[in-house]
């Protein structure tokens, strides 16, 4: 078993249109390496200088990283991992 | 070009001037590749602010499985800003990440909370190129391009 990692609409480019791949990896962190490996140009998408970007959400088996460890976040066969841009903006 | 029924677009518009002077967000969902916004879902700004918007992470998620596990998408995005013009800012820019959603701004900085006009217009934001369209307003989608004798492209008060 892997982990499923669903892919939103505007990183779909890098997956060749997959709504969903696998991958691997104990943390978050690694899963993230393993998919820059299967997808290059991914990763850059996700993190910025080395943190998960502040409008992109990643969610473990529905649990935002952000609350959860960040990308030290253990991950395992069988989980699901989501990933979401953030919807916001505003006048400034 | 954006088709939007009269309920919808009003809801958007009623929403809008519930939360001024704070920015107010939502979606339209519909069925995927339907371009049909059928499915009005006002959404918390978690940011609370009159400058910016943001839906709550865990809403983003629950919104997200609810259209997955229905067949829907995004069809439209939108959210108002209180004291310029309904226009996309930097920030929408950068920020927009659905590209084939129509980007809904509405403005309420004339006295909308007090009856005053509200401005609405949508666009395309892909790759960080903003696209005005018309806005068609109609009175049910089963007649669209029958009845739509209402039907009206509101263009910006400025």
């Amino acid at each position: 078993m892997a982990i499923e990692v669903r892919i939103p609409t505007i990183l779909r480019t890098y997956t060749g249109g997959e709504r969903a791949v696998e991958g691997s990896g104990a943390t978050v962190s690694e899963l993230i390496d393993k998919l820059e490996s299967d997808h290059p140009g991914i990763k850059e998408r996700l993190l910025e200088n080395g943190e998960a970007r502040r409008f992109v959400n990643i969610y473990v088996n529905d649990e935002d990283i952000r609350f959860t460890g960040g990308l030290d976040t253990a991950v395992a066969d069988g989980d699901n991992v989501v990933i979401l841009p953030a919807v916001a903006g505003g006048a400034v | 070009m954006l088709t939007i029924d009269r309920a919808t677009h009003d809801a958007i518009i009623a929403h809008a001037r519930r939360d001024h002077p704070d920015e107010a967000c939502g979606v339209v969902a519909g069925p995927i590749g339907s371009d049909v916004p059928a499915r009005f879902i006002p959404m918390l700004n978690a940011a609370m602010s009159p400058t910016f918007y943001e839906f709550d992470s865990g809403d983003l998620l629950k919104l997200y499985r609810e259209m997955d596990d229905r067949d829907e998408e995004p069809v439209v995005v939108y959210h108002s800003h209180t004291s310029t013009e309904a226009y996309p800012s930097r920030t929408d820019i950068s920020l927009a990440g659905e590209p084939g959603a129509h980007y809904v701004l509405v403005s309420t900085r004339d006295g909308a909370d007090l009856g005053g006009p509200v401005e609405f217009r949508s666009y395309r934001i892909v790759d960080g190129e903003v696209t005005e369209e018309e806005v068609h307003i109609v009175d049910s989608y089963a007649d669209d391009g029958f009845t739509d004798v209402e039907a009206t492209q509101q263009k910006a008060e400025h």
